[in-house]
């Protein structure tokens, strides 16, 4: 007396409004059991048109929009957009704006690593992390608050310097943050990175090697977690970072293989280490004679020309192709962001992999749904 | 490799499918170290470029940064920004294609992170990219029609009953001439 135990492929929908896909993204998963076959991305929920609108408002005014590509890193989104469009106008930045620059920027990847580690941790279960992380972020988005009167889409980083100068003590007040954050990574370090369970989930999970991840355009630390030590601050440097010192985490296999789930959330663990230090460094060197804004037309017309400009953003090489007729306002804006890339490293990846094991790949390369729909 | 170099090497193999190398179509005062160095490619030879231009010891354009698509009122282009990880050098080369035929060969089977950019190309410009896996919208509903970053693209009035516009509520304030056919937004 035999029946056949009845099988047959499932589709699922993952998402859009899936707690664990960060934002608004679709999974179509064709699985077997736990077991995904095929996995296929699908974007577009978020896509607010930026890339247009930048063809129709004045080059300043982009600005604020450039905080809603990158919600998360938003200085450091200002600030991959200001670059681009001072080398198109051939604009000097003095001195003490560039190293504001470095001090916001660098405060910016903290807090966008701290969500991005807190949530993977929140992701497959662990609460507690995200709270500590969300308790410290909360710091820095209180200096900015005090340098910008933003606490999330900042305006601050503009086309020849900074929007205002640091208010009295501000610097001293980010030092002092520095101090009280450098123990919390370690105090961070021993409430999840090197916990068990946590361990267990993430190593061996999502191995991306080196080919894999340059041919499917991986960068910022998902590349590095890979083992391929390419940072734009260190191998292609802008602004003053020459000038700093600091180190390039890569992913080592610690526990598991290398480029899997675990080496990207400790490259990032420890790129806030990194990041400590070239705060600490900037604000020592930051010059007291100089403004911290060029004077800048209120309308640029940039010559006519085009340029490609990539910076190191918190996910990675953030870049800006404009076009530049000579007139007020760009012919083409086009920002080239981690996060897309990263979407279309899915299908590879989740092939066999378990429907738990996607929500840890999603959070561990950092997606950030605005960003890959612009 | 210096740009011109890459252009050099490139026009030997090539020949006449690769034009002359462009530094800044005006070259104005301000710092043209950082301008774009790009020369264009013929739709006719890309495909075989392409995978020259990633294979060859001399350029190892291993990393695609972007893919751009352009439109000028009388072409539409495909700009690909390439990086070598290993040679530390990059360039910038265009595609051209017409308007009423905007076909071109995939750089997808070469560079996987052609897949997403392509296909963002496709959505936004309506550039054909022939030979690549999965040429589908990205960003916008299947179902949309045209391709909103050309430069002649009219947006619809709406989209499956969705209104793309709102009427000027700003008219309704007392003392304000209230004219409901002024849209605000999309259309106007």
């Amino acid at each position: 007396m035999t029946t056949a135990l009845k099988t047959e492929e499932i589709t699922l929908n993952m998402g859009p409004q899936h707690p664990s896909t960060h934002g608004v993204i679709r999974f179509i998963l064709k699985t077997d059991g736990e077991i995904i076959y095929e996995c296929v991305p699908d974007v577009g929920y978020l896509h607010r048109s930026i890339e247009k609108i930048g063809e129709k408002v004045e080059w300043q005014s982009f600005i604020p929009y450039t905080d809603r590509v990158d919600y998360l890193a938003s200085m450091n989104s200002n600030w991959a957009y200001s670059l681009a469009v001072e080398r198109l106008a051939g604009i000097e930045v003095p001195r003490r704006a560039e190293f504001l620059r470095v001090i916001v920027g660098e405060l910016g990847r903290i807090t966008s690593h701290l969500i991005g580690a807190g949530a993977l941790a929140l992701d497959i279960g662990a609460a507690t992390p995200f709270t500590h992380a969300i308790r410290d972020r909360e710091m820095v988005n209180d200096l900015f608050e005090r340098i910008c009167g933003a606490r999330l889409t900042f305006s601050f980083v503009y086309p020849g310097g900074v929007a205002y100068d640091a208010p009295p003590g501000w610097i001293e007040d980010v030092l002092e943050f520095c101090d009280y954050f450098e123990p919390r990574i370690e105090q961070f370090n021993a409430l999840i990175t090197y916990n068990k369970i946590f361990v267990k989930r993430l190593a061996g999970v999502a191995v991306i090697d080196t080919e894999t991840a340059i041919d499917y355009g991986l960068v910022g630390p998902n590349l590095r977690a890979s083992g391929f030590r390419f940072d734009l601050r260190r191998d292609e440097p802008y602004s003053v970072y020459p000038e700093l010192d600091f180190d390039v985490p890569v992913g080592r296999g610690e526990v598991g293989v290398l480029g899997d789930c675990w080496d990207r959330f400790k490259c990032r663990v420890d790129e806030m280490k990194e990041s400590l230090k070239i705060v600490r460094q900037a604000c020592r060197m930051l010059p007291t004679d100089s403004a911290h804004k060029a004077k800048v037309k209120k309308i640029l017309k940039p010559p006519k020309g085009e340029v490609y400009v990539r910076s190191e953003s918190a996910r990675g090489e953030m870049g800006f192709y404009l076009i530049s007729d000579g007139t007020q306002n760009s012919v083409r804006t086009k920002i080239r962001t981690g996060s897309f890339s990263a979407m279309g490293v899915f299908p590879k990846v989740a092939r066999g992999m378990m429907i738990a094991d996607l929500i840890a790949v999603i959070a561990s390369l950092d997606i950030v749904a605005p960003e890959i729909d612009r | 490799m210096t740009p011109q170099d890459i252009q050099a090497r490139l026009k030997t193999k090539f020949g006449d499918a690769i034009g002359d190398l462009v530094i800044t179509p005006d070259a104005a005062k301000p710092t043209p170290k950082y301008y774009e160095n790009f020369f264009t490619i013929s739709p006719k030879v890309w495909r075989e470029a392409a995978e020259y231009l990633k294979f060859d010891r001399e350029l190892l354009f291993d990393g695609l940064m972007c893919v751009t698509g352009l439109d000028d009122k009388v072409k539409l282009t495909a700009v690909y920004n390439l990086y070598s990880y290993i040679h530390r050098h990059r360039i910038t080369v265009k595609v051209e294609v017409t308007r009423d035929e905007p076909k071109m060969p995939s750089a997808q089977p070469v560079w996987m992170h052609a897949d997403w950019m392509e296909r963002e190309a496709y959505d936004l410009l309506g550039i054909v990219f022939e030979g690549h896996r999965d040429l589908r919208r990205v960003l916008l509903p299947e179902d949309w029609i045209g391709h909103p970053l050309r430069k002649d693209y009219v947006e619809p009035a709406e989209y499956r009953g969705i209104m793309t516009w709102r009427e000027n509520l700003l008219g309704k304030l007392p003392g304000e001439s209230y004219d409901p056919k002024t849209p605000i937004g999309g259309n106007q």
